[in-house]
């Protein structure tokens, strides 16, 4: 196979791109309106050395939004540790990628779609997947399966429930139709995401090591190819429009900017992207996502240090008469940038043609470094490829904690430690929070066992996956406690990745590596910036000490409606390897009379817990729980020995609604339906503290009473407090805890029938389902 | 012996289907491509769960007109044996060779979860490896499964012993709770009147392996291979 190297055949233009007919004049007010300031708008004239044509305009308004160039994140962004021996693929690329063993490399990376599910829940969550999945298999990985982490406000407000539904809905169906299980994630509901829903989407994908293919057009005088899905009038400026705050006009108004997504095509794109991968006929692929054909076709010269012309005459159409503007900017689904080898064109179009996909020449790579359009010949937009992509003016702002966030953090607590007693009640409507309260109502609309490897579903510590032909398997999880974030944000985003990694140990997983996901409020108020850069500071430390580098991610910020920010949300997404699928171990009970071992140490912290805001009137108060890294890697390390050594029978970490809450879950999520327990704490802090304080890095697990003096013995060898709570119970058993000064009892299938109804009955009193046309089957 | 398992733009159960049979040494499974009409020298036919062109219009309506159908259809005319899956058993509804219809699910919603399955029916070329009575754990993940037939439809599907799976509880009784979809008369699976056509529901083809949650879908792929042997030796 021989590839071309001569000099395009395409004559030079040397001319300035002239405004067409009809394009508005470049005024202030037409550049503040593409969301550029004035100071960017002179980088843009210098840059040209000239007045940008509208075209031009749009081409840069998109490159540099915050979503394309994340100008103010980026120098946050660079103090995250980023390598390993086992990083194949940084950040920069579409997708981060590990390798796993056994020849095989994991392609996984997370991506919001917050702004276009708080216009249109349904297809802005649906189209999220559908981001995420071509992200993934572009970088020659077949998708494995998807998480998604969210966040709404209460329950109780109709429009919440609309929101949640919608997602809950879009997020399935589109899954569900590609054929990708859902493995987990999280949800999380508080005012704070009133009217700013949080919907981020995570994929795996695996391949062969040398099956990855980059983002690049590279060699003079290759071809690009769009491939897929026509290009319509949807989807316009969506980078732009995710890079502004919501207001209560944007639902209608910015309807147009969401997408809309197909995911029968993208099944089929799915699997014509990996043939063509596969077969050598192109050197480099790319999603036309976030800005669309502009960001992929400059990105792809960018990274290549090469440069491209396009035909806009030659772009499969949905409707005639599209400008180039809109043709550059356009966000249509399923759609994809191939650099085809000169020559191969043909058989390019040949595999397209088998999965009943077009594929047309629209362009090719020049080594003149600039990002060239023309229409019918014409030149009109012609930028340096590089000061596009790379050029984007970078901002490091002033932080400043606001007054408001410090005084609920210092606010005194110790009214809300005073009961005692009988707690059973507390227990209960604690247990029936929607924060803690089973999400089977979620999970049963995802398909979660499709592709036949699922070894862990949704609903315990961490989702795992075999790796098809092998013992191997890869546990993924999303967390963030967006309360903890607010009123402290460094030890927010360590307790965020400090439970990721807890997680992933839970079920016996190496902690490998993290994809990130940061949700903020507008960068330019000072207590915002403050926040990210906390953040980003606690994610860098704790993400240092676990030896799990950030391989990508992706920034989403102004989360606002009317001014209001969303709680800081820098959500971790980590994955894990495991060496042997059948050592997995669940978060639930497997037999009576095992014996019930608390790893780790409580302490009297009740500052930010779902105890106070679902008990206190929404209080999200006081410092939040504060994590001892090094304490938590001994715990996470102890753990992890004491599954590969067969001594756990299961394993589940402390959370929201704490050791009793913690207990609880185990006691009702085992396969063979809820057991009851008998425990006795003895620790002398306030009972609320010791059984619904979230005090991190503990782990409750059930052992066989043969082990019980091995497991406590281990665990303090590796230096990890260790100790006997009590026992699991027969089914119908009571749920029993006894503490000095509180106590719980009630029966257990009273606590599973509150935990396993709450969802349902909150959502199911709706009637009316949102969402487009349902896809039916498996 | 050959099996051939069908793959129609938008199929995602295929795969699936292929590790299964593959697990049974006595198998080759084979693809075959939508726009094939000949099936070739295979055995049996599966056709596996998925969004086939996307379940436009109605699930299971435009992959009937594959060219492929054509040739599966005559095949079991001729008695061959053929499984459809999910989607498959919607195709074979559309294409008219199981009676009824898939209906949206009671709930409106995707039902995905283990649901139990009763063995109905122990008399035919799926199901003689399974106990009758016995209960099986097996996956659902479909929004279309409420099967819908004629009152007469269903009376003959009683009477000549063609409810080959029922959803129930764990301990195996009928009741509207453990009914995922609404489906009548509790219908999981039904086999056509020659006995060698199963639709059904549930995805025998996830239950194959202990780390997959159950093996409970095995006992439908070797009932195959046991049959086919059988017919092969006799």
């Amino acid at each position: 196979m021989s590839e071309t190297t001569e000099a395009t055949s395409r004559p030079r233009s040397t001319k300035h791109p002239q405004p067409r007919p009809g394009d508005p004049p470049i005024t202030p007010e037409l550049v503040d309106e593409h969301g550029l300031s004035p100071e960017e708008y002179e980088r843009i004239q210098r840059i040209l050395d000239r007045t940008p044509t509208f075209t031009e305009l749009g081409i840069f308004s998109a490159m540099w939004s915050e979503h394309c160039g994340y100008k103010n994140s980026k120098r946050l962004l660079m103090l995250l540790p980023t390598e390993a021996p086992w990083v194949i693929q940084g950040p920069g690329e579409n997708a981060g990628v590990i390798d796993v063993g056994g020849g095989l490399a994991l392609a996984f990376k997370i991506e919001s779609h917050n702004h276009p599910s708080a216009v249109e829940p349904y297809q802005g969550a649906a189209t999220g997947v559908g981001g995420i999945l071509r992200d993934i298999f572009t970088m020659g990985a077949r998708p494995v399966a998807v998480l998604d982490s969210l966040r709404f406000g209460d329950l109780d407000s109709g429009r919440n429930r609309y929101l949640f539904s919608g997602v809950v809905k879009g997020v399935g169906d589109y899954g569900n139709c590609v054929g990708i299980p859902n493995i987990g994630g999280e949800v999380f509901f508080d005012r704070a995401y009133d009217g700013n829903p949080l919907v981020n989407a995570m994929a795996l994908g695996v391949m062969k090591r040398e099956e990855l293919i980059l983002a690049e057009a590279s060699g003079v005088g290759n071809t690009l190819m769009a491939v897929g899905a026509r290009t319509g009038r949807d989807g316009i400026h969506g980078a732009t429009f995710a890079s502004e705050e919501l207001s209560a006009d944007s639902d209608e108004a910015s309807r147009p900017q969401v997408q809309v997504g197909d995911p029968f095509t993208e099944k089929l794109l799915l699997e014509a992207s990996l043939e063509l991968i596969r077969s050598g006929h192109i050197v480099g692929i790319q999603d036309m996502g976030a800005a669309g054909l502009t960001s992929s076709a400059s990105e792809m010269a960018g990274r290549a240090g090469s440069g491209v012309v396009l035909e806009m005459s030659d772009v499969p159409v949905r409707e005639p008469g599209m400008t180039p503007y809109e043709i550059l900017l356009s966000e249509s689904q399923e759609r994809m940038l191939v650099v085809a080898k000169k020559g191969h064109e043909a058989q390019v179009r040949e595999i397209l043609e088998k999965w009943e996909l077009e594929a047309e020449a629209i362009g090719e790579v020049t080594d003149d470094g600039h990002f060239r359009i023309e229409e019918d010949g014409t030149v009109v937009a012609d930028i340096p490829a590089l000061p596009l992509t790379d050029g984007c003016p970078t901002y490091e702002r002033e932080g400043v904690e606001s007054d408001e966030v410090k005084a609920l953090r210092a606010r005194d607590l110790s009214e809300f430690l005073e009961p005692r007693g009988d707690l059973t009640d507390r227990f209960l409507r604690l247990m029936e929070s929607p924060n803690i309260a089973s999400k089977d109502w979620i999970y049963h609309q995802f398909d979660t066992t499709v592709r036949t490897s699922t070894v862990v579903r949704p609903g315990g510590d961490a989702g795992v996956i075999r790796l098809q032909g092998t013992n191997r398997g890869v546990a993924a999880t999303t967390d963030c406690n967006g309360r903890y974030c607010f009123l402290n944000p460094r030890e927010g985003a360590r307790a965020a990745v400090a439970e990721a990694a807890r997680n992933l140990v839970c079920v016996g997983a190496l902690p490998t590596a993290v994809t990130n996901n940061l949700n903020f409020g507008n960068p330019l108020k000072p207590h915002i910036y403050h926040q990210m850069r906390e953040a980003v500071l606690g994610m860098a430390e704790a993400c240092q000490l676990f030896e799990t580098p950030v391989t990508g991610g992706n920034v989403s910020l102004y989360n606002e409606t009317d001014g209001q920010a969303i709680y800081p949300t820098p959500v971790i997404g980590m994955v894990g390897t495991v060496d042997d699928v059948s050592q997995v171990v669940g978060h639930g009970f497997r037999s009576p009379g095992d014996t019930l071992i608390l790893l780790g140490e409580n302490r009297e912290e009740i500052g930010g817990s779902e105890y106070l805001y679902r008990l206190h009137d929404g209080l999200v108060a006081g410092e939040p729980p504060v994590v001892d890294l090094l304490a938590e890697r001994r715990l996470q390390h102890a753990v992890l020995a004491l599954i590969q050594q067969g001594l756990l029978k299961s394993a589940h970490d402390c959370a929201e609604g704490g050791l009793a809450c913690a207990l609880a879950e185990a006691a009702v999520g085992g396969t063979g339906g809820p057991l009851g327990l008998s425990v006795e704490v003895h620790d002398r802090i306030a009972p609320v503290a010791l059984l619904f304080g979230e005090t991190t890095g503990r782990i409750v697990v059930s052992v066989d009473p043969e082990d019980e003096a091995s497991v406590l013995g281990r665990a303090r060898n590796h230096g990890v407090p260790a100790r006997v709570l009590g026992h699991v119970g027969d089914p119908g058993d009571d749920f029993r805890i006894d503490s000095p000064e509180g106590a719980i009892r009630v029966p257990i299938n009273e606590v599973a029938r509150r935990y396993r109804n709450t969802l349902a009955d909150l959502m199911d009193r709706d009637s009316d389902i949102p969402g487009g046309e349902s896809h039916a089957s498996t | 012996m050959k099996i051939a398992v069908v793959t129609f733009p938008g199929s995602n159960c295929d795969h699936d289907c292929y590790r299964a049979l593959k697990l049974l040494d006595e198998v080759e499974p084979e693809f075959r491509w939508h726009r094939d009409r000949e099936l070739g020298a295979v055995q049996a036919v599966v056709l596996p769960g998925g969004f086939s062109y996307g379940d436009y219009l109605r699930a299971g309506a435009i992959a009937r007109f594959s060219p492929i159908m054509e040739a599966v259809v005559a095949f079991a005319r001729e008695g061959g044996l053929v499984v459809g899956i999910c989607n498959g058993f919607q195709v074979l509804c559309e294409v008219g060779l199981l009676p009824g219809a898939l209906l949206r699910n009671e709930s409106l919603r995707f039902r995905s979860h283990e649901v139990h399955l009763r063995v109905e029916s122990t008399g035919t070329p799926f199901t003689s490896r399974y106990r009758k009575g016995q209960i099986l754990r097996v996956p659902i993940a479909h929004g279309e499964g409420n099967y819908h037939a004629e009152p007469e439809v269903l009376a003959e599907l009683e009477g000549t012993d063609r409810i080959v799976f029922r959803y129930v509880t764990p301990s195996g009784e009928l009741s509207p709770e453990a009914n995922p979809n609404g489906s009548a008369h509790h219908i999981a699976g039904i086999v056509n009147e020659s006995r060698n056509v199963l639709g059904m529901m549930p995805h025998p083809e996830r239950a194959v392996e202990e780390v997959l949650g159950s093996t409970d879908g095995l006992g439908l792929f070797q009932s195959m291979v046991d049959h086919l042997t059988a017919g092969v030796t006799t």
